[in-house]
């Protein structure tokens, strides 16, 4: 592909598509899981889950469980006494109402899967004939579950301390000028009035979650091996509920099979098998089986957007006034609470426009089906799909092309700060679009698809326009109030007497390929081999504190602070070598093979092992008042606003008029996430993200009963799709390096799942043009479809 | 998802297993043959079955019997243990069951379709099962052999309802004779994903002895639909006799209606699939 590309600066490792060093591990099946390791004596647990939606806890009879050969114990919410999770916002309460949840329910239940008893036994399958064995009693309330349930007139109430089930209820911006906007464009312009709505999702992780606790009497501490993407928030908050001091506890994380955000939230479930595990002082195992996967892991993504816009009749947006509501199922999740749904979209909804009035109310909704935490994308995918519609809505009322007016309200100016007061630093937004659209023209798609209909096939085109606001710092989470408030990380980083380096990171890799591209990282740094270079994660006992990996946050903050780490060791490292060379400091530089270099002289040189060895072994030799140690720590942070990713993607669909299945015909995505340190990895988080939300386009919802029952107990029912309904996916990347970061990456972790949903739904808007037709609610269900293309063929021929 | 606790036992031959059946039934247990296992064993692990005894079949597979496939006559005889996977391979099939072969890429994935065997589907009756379909096409005959001694159950005695069929809890099914061969023929399904069970499948075949037209997921076992062969009784084989037979089958039926689809939507695909189906059979060769 032609056109404009701007080469970051790379070094000799970063830009470079270094293989994944976790892939022979890991594809020769001896990576380690939690569920691949085994303890002495360890027994495992499972969980009595309530039946009901809603209903008052009557009894909790667990006398036969307690019978059963092979149960050694089972508990209630009364027997483990823990402390509950509650997450908190700096708000008023007009604005925010902090609920609690238990770690087992307590008085009441408030969703179908919610644990209330944990049974412990000698294998798995003796634990579920136990979790079988018990009497819960209900009193049965009705379920709040949806809208109309949850704020009709004497609606029950989820909480009883949330009136009307609205745990967060913000309008976070009201500019001058919303309504004389409105007014104007119905004059002379468009008003474009659209209700969107995503279904429920779960993030799906391939591994379940899991965890095995165990007490250590000679560290005098509680060890928890987990999958977590935040091991020091499980840390914390386990600490807090089980009443310990936190060096107490160590929470470590082996190989992860996925997290998506599932996993960047503290589970209940975590905290009730550490404190039997306390109890019993046996190791306690608990592996999540798909069936507790997907009723009672935390789900995500069920929103509703009621956009209005207005136009003037150039096509140039003029306002937007949104309403929105996310449904955030029963309990607030820990740290981030309720709010960060809401929070997000209020915050970023703008995107990528040029919006010059806005006015946005977010109400986060509780009702009696399984919690959320935050997916993939946070809001982003529902309100990009939102503005996405606009934007086609808007050129369709105006007779413009739908690449043309995006050109008309892409931000193309930089720095740019928003009617949201958020200032966007560079990126290339109207250069992606003009590649992907240059894209599907080269092709011949736009020829196809504008001769569709006359050879009767109904092929549509859909484009989406977004940026991603990455690298959020303690500055730019502050802004939404969170008590615990996510932002910077530290890195650790030593060199031993060989001269190879080991790099701890507070990041958490779950599929992302830190392994590789910190390595990287480092190795330009420090000029050696990345293969000398080995990164630790995973282990509350290694760095002061981390914040793990969620939020794209790795490769942009992780990232940095391991490469402020590197340059400090580097730093140490030239100094001992220069006194060793007997010369000045800055005549002495990195050589590039793993050792240091005489500027005047480059003959004269010393390897890393060299200085290793009088750092460590002979520190006798080291320049008077120098520390005989080769480490360096460093916290990195991102000022401000953050730095925002950006891209477009372009979709071409095609209508099966026989069954309304859809196709994807061509998927493009061309995308900037500043300096790209490994495109092989960054190519496989855009497909990876991209069928994510293709997944949300057009399969994956767990519906709820209006009793409150879920749909989807197993993949029967929860249509993940296979390699067989995602397509071939093209990326291509432009580089506009980020200033804010040490080395110029913005993140790209959620990118592909943001953009997917509303490009897919534009192309299947567009392919039924001719239906009068709109569908704004994803998934699409083939019938759906099929009803439109059927209606329209009806009509025209009744009119012939 | 660990299945409640069994008992184990290994059948050595047919009337071992027959035996084995009777014996757990006499002292009041629950035991059940387990040959593949792709459903079974999914369903214990979600505990919506819980026999207290299994008895494998895997060892039966060492009679070639039990899992040839082979033409007698005009017949296709297929073993009860013959897996999906074998009969995709099998290239003894001949023009008259080239269908049967071809409907297997719609069983599932390949691990499911390795490891699932004929008999084990058609007994558990699923309405949507390509086999079902594919007995009901093709005349098949199902030898199932009890304490009784052998009985043969004909296609069209064999499907009740939901997973209901008319092989009784003491039998063993060790042959499926399919009696009709039809070169003429074709089957073709919609799911939302590749493998899975199918929304709608159908099943056709155009041929001088008659026209067949079957459904599986419009009612709670697979069915012929006999508005339909009528219409293809009653004309010329082409594109507008098939669109007409489509829409005769989808005027006849009675779906069911769930999270895949609503009884509209089966109807409309139930008309797609006939019509497809059908133009697929004509192609190969069927009835001109």
């Amino acid at each position: 592909m032609t056109g404009p590309r701007v080469d970051g600066p790379r070094g000799r490792w970063v830009g470079a598509s270094v293989p994944r060093r976790e892939d022979p591990r890991l594809l020769t099946g001896r990576g380690r899981f939690v569920d691949d390791i085994r303890m002495h004596g360890m027994l495992h647990a499972g969980f009595v889950r309530a039946t009901v939606a809603h209903g008052r806890l009557v009894g909790v009879d667990l006398s036969a469980v307690r019978e059963i050969g092979g149960v050694v114990a089972a508990y209630t919410a009364d027997d483990l006494d823990l402390g509950d999770i509650v997450a908190l916002l700096d708000r008023p309460p007009e604005e925010f109402v902090p609920t609690a949840m238990p770690v087992l329910a307590r008085d009441k239940v408030r969703f179908v899967g919610e644990p209330v008893a944990i049974v412990i036994g000698c294998d798995p399958y003796v634990v579920e004939d136990g979790v079988e064995a018990a009497v819960v009693d209900y009193e049965p309330l009705d379920a709040v579950v949806s809208e109309e349930t949850a704020f009709a007139q004497q609606a029950p109430l989820v909480h009883e301390e949330a009136p009307g089930n609205v745990l967060l209820d913000v309008s976070m911006f009201d500019t001058p000028g919303v309504d004389e906007a409105f007014r104007a464009a119905a004059g002379d312009g468009c008003v474009i009035d659209l209700v969107s709505r995503s279904g429920r999702q779960n993030a799906l992780p391939l591994e379940t979650r899991g965890v095995i606790a165990s007490w250590d009497d000679r560290d005098d501490q509680l060890l928890v091996q987990t999958c977590s993407q935040v091991p020091h928030q499980v840390r914390t908050l386990l600490a807090r509920s089980l009443g310990m001091q936190e060096r107490s506890v160590r929470v470590t994380v082996p190989d992860m099979g996925g997290g998506f955000g599932q996993k960047c939230v503290v589970g209940r479930e975590e905290i009730a098998v550490a404190a039997a595990a306390r109890r019993l002082d046996r190791p306690v195992k608990w592996i999540e089986d798909r069936r507790e996967a997907l009723t009672a892991a935390f789900l995500a993504r069920e929103q509703r957007y009621r956009t209005r816009a207005a136009f003037d009749a150039e096509g140039r947006i003029t306002a937007v006034d949104a309403d929105i509501v996310c449904d955030m199922g029963a309990y607030s999740c820990y740290p981030f609470t309720a709010g960060i749904e809401p929070l997000m979209a209020s915050a970023e909804m703008p995107g990528v426009y040029k919006v010059p009035a806005y006015r946005v109310r977010a109400r986060a909704m509780t009702t009696n089906k399984a919690p959320t935490a935050p997916y993939r994308g946070v809001s982003r995918p529902q309100y990009v799909m939102a503005m996405e519609r606009v934007m086609d809505r808007a050129a369709r009322e105006l007779g413009l092309d739908p690449v043309e007016i995006r050109r008309r309200n892409l931000i193309t100016e930089f720095p740019y700060t928003g009617i949201n007061n958020v200032t966007y630093d560079p990126g290339t937004y109207r250069e992606t679009l003009d590649l992907a659209e240059g894209v599907l023209r080269d092709e011949g798609w736009c020829h196809l698809r504008d001769g569709a209909t006359e050879q009767g096939r109904h092929i549509g085109i859909g484009y989406s326009c977004f940026s991603e606001r990455t690298g959020y710092g303690s500055e730019a989470f502050a802004k939404r109030k969170m008590q615990v408030v996510p932002g910077f990380d530290i890195s650790e980083i030593r060199m031993d007497t060989s001269g190879s380096v080991v790099v701890t990171s507070g990041t958490m890799n779950h599929g992302q390929s830190h392994e590789t591209t910190l390595a990287q990282i480092v190795a330009d740094r420090l000029g050696l081999d990345p293969g000398k270079v080995k990164l630790r994660q995973g282990d509350t006992e290694r760095i002061a504190y981390g914040w793990g990996t969620f939020a794209s946050r790795s490769a942009t903050i992780g990232g940095s602070a391991v490469s402020v780490a590197a340059d400090r060791l580097a730093e140490v490292v030239r100094t001992i070598g220069a006194y060793l060379l007997e010369t000045r400091p800055d005549n002495v530089r990195l050589d590039g093979a793993g050792g240091v270099e005489q500027v005047d002289d480059p003959a004269r040189r010393l390897s890393f092992e060299d200085i290793a060895d009088v750092a460590y072994l002979r520190s006798h030799l080291l320049p008077k008042g120098s520390e005989p140690a080769l480490s360096a720590t460093a916290s990195f942070d991102v000022a401000g606003d953050g730095t925002f990713s950006n891209a477009t993607h372009a979709v071409v669909v095609e209508a099966d008029p026989g069954t309304g299945r859809i196709r994807i015909l061509r998927y493009a995505c061309v995308e900037d996430c500043g300096v790209v340190i490994n495109p092989k990895v960054v190519d496989g988080q855009c497909r990876g993200g991209i069928a994510q939300g293709i997944a949300g386009a057009l399969f994956e919802e767990i519906t709820y009963a209006e009793n409150g029952e879920p749909s989807a107990a197993s993949f029967i029912d929860y249509l993940v799709p296979t390699a067989a309904e995602i397509p071939d996916i093209s990326v291509e990347h432009l580089e506009t390096p980020s200033t804010l970061t040490e080395n110029g990456a913005k993140g790209v972790g959620e990118g592909g799942t943001i953009g997917a949903p509303a490009a897919v739904l534009n192309a299947i808007n567009d392919a039924l043009r001719h239906t009068g037709v709109s569908l704004e609610s994803t998934p699409v269900h083939p019938q759906s479809v099929l009803a439109a293309l059927d209606s329209a063929a009806q009509e025209a021929s009744n009119a012939s | 998802m660990k299945p409640a606790a069994f008992s184990y036992h290994r059948a050595h031959d047919v009337p071992d297993a027959i035996g084995l059946l009777s014996e757990f039934a006499d002292a009041g247990e629950d035991p059940k043959l387990i040959a593949g296992g792709q459903s079974l064993v999914p369903m214990m692990n979600f505990r919506l079955a819980r026999p207290t005894a299994l008895i494998d079949l895997g060892t039966l597979r060492r009679d070639p019997g039990m899992r040839s496939i082979r033409r007698d006559g005009a017949e296709l005889v297929i073993g009860g243990l013959a897996t999906h996977r074998e009969v995709e391979l099998a290239r003894c099939l001949g023009p008259e069951f080239e269908v049967v072969s071809q409907a297997m890429r719609w069983v599932g994935h390949l691990p499911i379709r390795s490891r699932g065997t004929v008999a084990g589907s058609i007994v558990h009756g699923d309405a949507t099962a390509e086999w079902c379909l594919l007995a009901l096409l093709l005349d098949a005959v199902i030898v199932a052999e009890g304490p009784g001694g052998r009985r043969q159950i004909p296609a069209g005695e064999m499907f009740h309802g939901y997973y209901a069929t008319a092989v009784e809890s003491d039998e063993v099914v060790t042959q499926v004779r399919f009696t009709r061969g039809a070169s003429g023929a074709a089957l073709t399904e919609f799911a939302r994903r590749h493998g899975d069970f199918a929304t709608v499948d159908a099943a056709v075949s155009l041929d001088a002895d008659g026209n067949r037209v079957v459904l599986g997921g419009v009612a709670p076992a697979p069915i012929r639909v006999p508005e339909a062969e009528a219409v293809l009784a009653g004309g010329p084989a082409g594109p507008e006799l098939f669109a007409e037979c489509g829409a005769a089958a989808a005027e006849a039926i009675d779906p069911p209606e769930d999270a895949a689809g609503s009884a509209a939507y089966r109807r409309r695909l139930a008309r797609t699939l006939i019509t497809e189906a059908l133009q697929q059979a004509w192609e190969k060769g069927g009835r001109r």
